[in-house]
């Protein structure tokens, strides 16, 4: 697996991303700098970090989108390549419109930063192929806009084609209104694209990988993809 | 001679807060009236903020050195060997005044502030803690203030991308006027890549980097050193606005520039901005400093010189740079966009000259300008000693488990999840032990070693005997350390206080700072760095706040996993209380919350014994034979061991008080030296023999098991009701209306 992490100014999650990336694969990735307008040859994982990208002082992602880079990921995410976005990189994805839908402020509550359960909506793809299908993970979340919406459209098509990778769920796995932290539309945690090929989530799988985070769920992200791409 | 266009009245002398006699020594320094702009840059360099001119003669008794200490105080932060060519680097600072004006930029500067010292060093931070006091909570100032300053530390810490770990809350109507606002940053370096800011070479030039200059903080440092008044709304326009981008960005090309050995002297711009941070550059140096003021980034037109001098503008460094370097540097700048200009050069003068389009607006000498200023030995005296209250003489007003429940919902021992839930404290992937313990643990750089951070201080036994809490500040913050098995390394201290122009104020003053050098002497724990806030005071009401010096501790672990944690982890542990019986009410929680009385003398702290038992409790840690431990302190043993509960989720059932002893004082006296340890059945015998030996008092006072906690002759609690208790208060106060 060749990853590059890209880093925008006010990133502050890539540090987080690259050492779990090392720990599943064994080598470091690549670390491109926004400004950059072509990934490093032979790249089969583009990973969006976590942050505050430009501050995030408009809507979130949103200046990010625009960085130079952002052509070549939409390029290596056409061509099939993988695109994960966690959290701020979850926005950029959806303001750059490889992912639906749009991140706003959560619903009732501030920043928020605390453990939370995840349910595993599917094993197909090449994002969650680790997990079992309803599996219940819990990883860390930690950000102040993360409520998922979309027009109701767009949201029909996101659940009827299963696009959703994962869903806020309570301790015994289950998914009801209100088991998101955030208010995200029917509790979305985390979606692919259309090819499941890009997936953008809020919660950090990288920051729960070892013992010494209290969990460590979202390990198998990283060997899911790790595996998928040793196959392919 | 320079031209001066403003006539100095002794009207405009007093507005810059500077005293009859301190001007005198202007004039004697200078040699003639000074100008506008000189007289501004002495307001800053003079006033409390930046001189300590009232508390650096009983500063100076402090210890600051020990075999670890590689910088103490007098550098942007402290720095401390930790061994393996790395290096703790760590500083307090208060953010008070501004806080209390508006409360989010206020708490975001005051992060920003001291996340600037620790990397102005080198350093990455790897930490942030708070120190917060807020009025009581039903004074109509206090949710406004809350919601701001915690809203205003997450704002911050959370998108500049330092992990907020630990600090404490705590509610008292003395600071109703005036809430304490205190941040501590912890960073990591290399110890042979620390950067100071003294100034070498002349005709080197000096490079300005980061935001733009405005008009915003004009004074802060005054106005930081004021006393509150009625019209202190009005003082708005001096609080900063904070911008954690530009500060990440700041970060990331400080770190990248310093690694390409370009930068000779760096200092960031703080209180008193520009002024400060020249002026301390060239004295430490032994240089003079030229400045050409048309060169500084301006967000605004028609900027004076006086206020370019004087603006407290966030996320701003000055840096002194090896000419040979400075493409390198500026790839460096341009990579991040930041702003940069040189602005100036080193000379061999000793002069601090002003110029703005050729035009002088300031000349003098430098290091006069650091060594002369006021110097006061103020009078004080001592605080009336208080008596000793036998606890036999107080009443409990009900029922051991119900004076439990009652307690644990009170404002300062209700759990602060609410607040510590909106800061992120996991980014960094390295904090292993969360908020909410007696201290956080934060790996480094994801390896076996990390280290424990803590702040603490008992305001109310400080009021009581400044002396004893000051010694008791430094004990907590070591025992918290101990608490969880790191050894305490060094420490750094923010001491709030009032006016000290009032002599029973600065009695406090001298007996807090008192207790603190006989503690972190006898507990060799040396302070390394530290910040002074005065005239903490509320003019309307003439109410000083407690007297506070809250201590910022930071202890060393070799291995994470040999740490421990407040939560009971199973069933069927022994539990023990390390440390002599409760005895001590007078000045306690449970007389405070439910008897109404802040009277009686605090408990003493004996600090053979404290050394005794800490280093008794964290070789056990170390040896692995610890499930659980945690201090006695607020609220005593038995709100210690219900946190225990509720942290881990398991009950305990408990023996009811040894025969002779009254109940309350043994559940709720706050006696120190102190802790509650799990421990496994089969190593039992090891660990009390272990502790017999230390010549440390032992017993087992129960075990853990179940949902509930009961105790002998008392009853029994549910934990699922202690929890509804313990965690519903913040958020009920917080979501109530005003």
């Amino acid at each position: 697996m060749k990853a590059a992490v890209i880093v925008f100014p006010g990133s502050n999650r890539e540090r987080d991303m690259a050492r779990a990336l090392k720990q599943a694969v064994g080598t470091p990735p690549a670390m491109v700098w926004h400004a950059e307008t072509a990934l490093p040859a032979g790249t089969d994982l583009v990973v969006l970090p976590g942050g505050f990208s430009y501050g995030d002082y408009l809507r979130c992602g949103a200046i990010a989108a625009l960085s130079p880079i952002m052509s070549a990921v939409s390029e290596h995410a056409k061509r099939g390549g993988l695109v994960l976005g966690v959290c701020n990189g979850f926005q950029i994805l959806c303001e750059a419109r490889l992912l639906p839908g749009v991140l706003v402020r959560n619903a009732g509550v501030g920043f928020l930063c605390k453990p939370v359960h995840l349910r595993v909506e599917t094993s197909a793809s090449p994002f969650t192929r680790g997990y079992r299908r309803g599996e219940r993970i819990t990883v860390p979340i930690a950000h102040g806009e993360g409520n998922w919406v979309a027009d109701s459209e767009t949201v029909a098509k996101v659940e009827d084609r299963g696009l959703v990778a994962f869903r806020y769920c309570d301790e015994r796995g289950r998914v009801s209104p209100g088991t998101s932290p955030n208010g995200a539309t029917n509790e979305i945690a985390g979606l692919f694209n259309a090819k499941k090929n890009v997936l953008g989530l809020m919660p950090h799988p990288e920051n729960a990988i070892e013992p010494a985070h209290g969990s460590t769920d979202g390990f198998g992200l990283f060997l899911s993809m790790a595996g998928a791409l040793a196959d392919a | 001679m320079i031209p001066n266009d403003t006539i100095i009245t002794p009207e405009i002398v007093a507005s810059h807060g500077l005293k009859p006699d301190e001007y005198d020594r202007l004039l004697a320094l200078l040699g003639r009236t000074p100008t506008m702009t000189e007289l501004g840059i002495t307001s800053a360099m003079w006033n409390e903020h930046c001189s300590y001119k009232s508390s650096r003669v009983h500063l100076k008794t402090l210890p600051t050195k020990g075999p670890r200490v590689i910088h103490g105080p007098g550098e942007n932060a402290g720095v401390v060997d930790i061994g393996d060519g790395m290096a703790v680097v760590f500083k307090m600072e208060s953010h008070n005044h501004p806080s209390y004006i508006e409360p989010y930029q206020g708490a975001a500067t005051g992060v920003g502030g001291i996340l600037r010292d620790v990397f102005t060093m080198g350093a990455r931070p790897i930490a942030c803690l708070n120190a917060l006091r807020f009025g009581a909570p039903e004074h109509p100032k206090t949710r406004r203030l809350v919601a701001g300053v915690v809203a205003g530390i997450a704002g911050y810490g959370n998108a500049f991308g330092v992990p907020t770990v630990g600090g404490e809350v705590n509610f008292h109507s003395a600071y109703d006027g005036n809430c304490l606002v205190n941040a501590m940053a912890v960073g990591i370096a290399r110890t042979n890549a620390i950067f100071t800011s003294e100034a070498t070479g002349v005709g080197r030039p000096i490079v300005y980097l980061g935001s733009k200059t405005g008009r915003d903080g004009i004074h802060g440092a005054t106005m930081a050193s004021d006393v509150f008044s009625e019209g202190s709304d009005e003082k708005r326009p001096t609080v900063q606005v904070g911008d954690p981008f530009a500060e990440k960005l700041l970060l990331e090309a400080c770190l990248e520039l310093m690694a390409t050995g370009a930068v000779i002297a760096i200092q960031d711009m703080g209180a008193a901005g520009l002024t400060c941070s020249a002026v301390e550059m060239g004295a430490k140096g032994g240089l003079g400093v030229q400045l050409d003021l048309e060169k500084v980034p301006t967000r605004e037109p028609g900027m004076t010189p006086y206020e370019i001098m004087l603006s407290e503008s966030q996320e701003r460094m000055l840096m002194v740079l090896d000419p040979a370097k400075e493409a390198v540097a500026r790839d460096v700048f341009i990579k991040w966009g930041l702003d940069f200009a040189v602005v100036g050069h080193t000379t061999d003068t000793g002069r601090f000259v002003i110029s703005m389009h050729g035009d002088v607006y300031a000349d003098m000498p430098i290091q006069e300008l650091g060594d002369q200023s006021p110097l006061y030995n103020r009078p004080w005296v001592a605080s009336v000693k208080r008596p000793t209250l036998a606890a036999d003489s107080i009443k409990p007003p009900c029922g051991t488990l119900e004076a439990l429940q009652r307690l644990m919902a009170t404002p300062d021992l209700a759990s602060r999840r609410w607040v510590w839930e909106h800061y992120d404290h996991v980014i960094g992937g390295d904090t292993v032990q969360l908020p909410g313990g007696d201290a956080a643990i934060v790996r480094i750089e994801g390896g076996a070693k990390a280290l424990a951070m803590t702040t603490d201080v008992t305001p109310r036994y400080c009021f009581a005997d400044p002396f004893e809490g000051g010694k008791q500040a430094v004990a907590e913050a070591w025992r918290n350390l101990s608490s969880v098995g790191a050894l305490p390394i060094a420490l750094t201290d923010n001491l709030n206080f009032g006016s000290p122009e009032r002599p029973e104020i600065m009695g406090q003053f001298v007996g807090c700072v008192r207790g603190i050098g006989e503690a972190a002497r006898v507990l060799d724990f040396p302070v390394v760095s530290g910040n002074v806030s005065l005239y903490n005071e509320n003019k309307v009401t003439g109410n000083a706040i407690l007297p506070t010096p809250a201590i910022g501790g930071v202890g060393l672990i070799e291995d994470w996993r040999k740490t421990a944690s407040v939560a009971f982890k199973a069933s069927g542990h022994a539990i023990l209380l390390i440390g002599g019986e409760g005895s001590h009410l007078g000045a306690s929680i449970y007389l405070r919350e439910l008897l109404m009385r802040e009277d009686g003398a605090p408990p003493p702290v004996d600090l053979t014994v404290e050394k005794r038992n800490g280093d008794a409790v964290r070789h056990l840690i170390g040896s692995g034979l610890v499930k659980a431990c945690h201090d006695v302190s607020d609220g005593g043993l038995l709100v210690a061991v219900a946190e225990m509960a509720l942290a881990g989720g398991i009950g305990a059932k408990l023996k009811a008080e040894p025969k002779g002893v009254p109940a309350h004082a043994w559940f709720f006296g706050e006696d120190q030296a102190r802790y509650v340890l799990a421990v496994a059945k089969d190593d039992l015998e090891t660990v009390m023999a272990r502790l017999r030996d230390a010549g440390t008092p032992v017993q087992q006072i129960g075990e853990t098991a179940g949902r509930t906690l009961t105790i002998s002759r008392h009853g029994s609690i549910s934990l699922g009701d202690l929890l509804k208790s313990h965690e519903g208060w913040f958020p009920a106060f917080m979501n109530a209306a005003n």
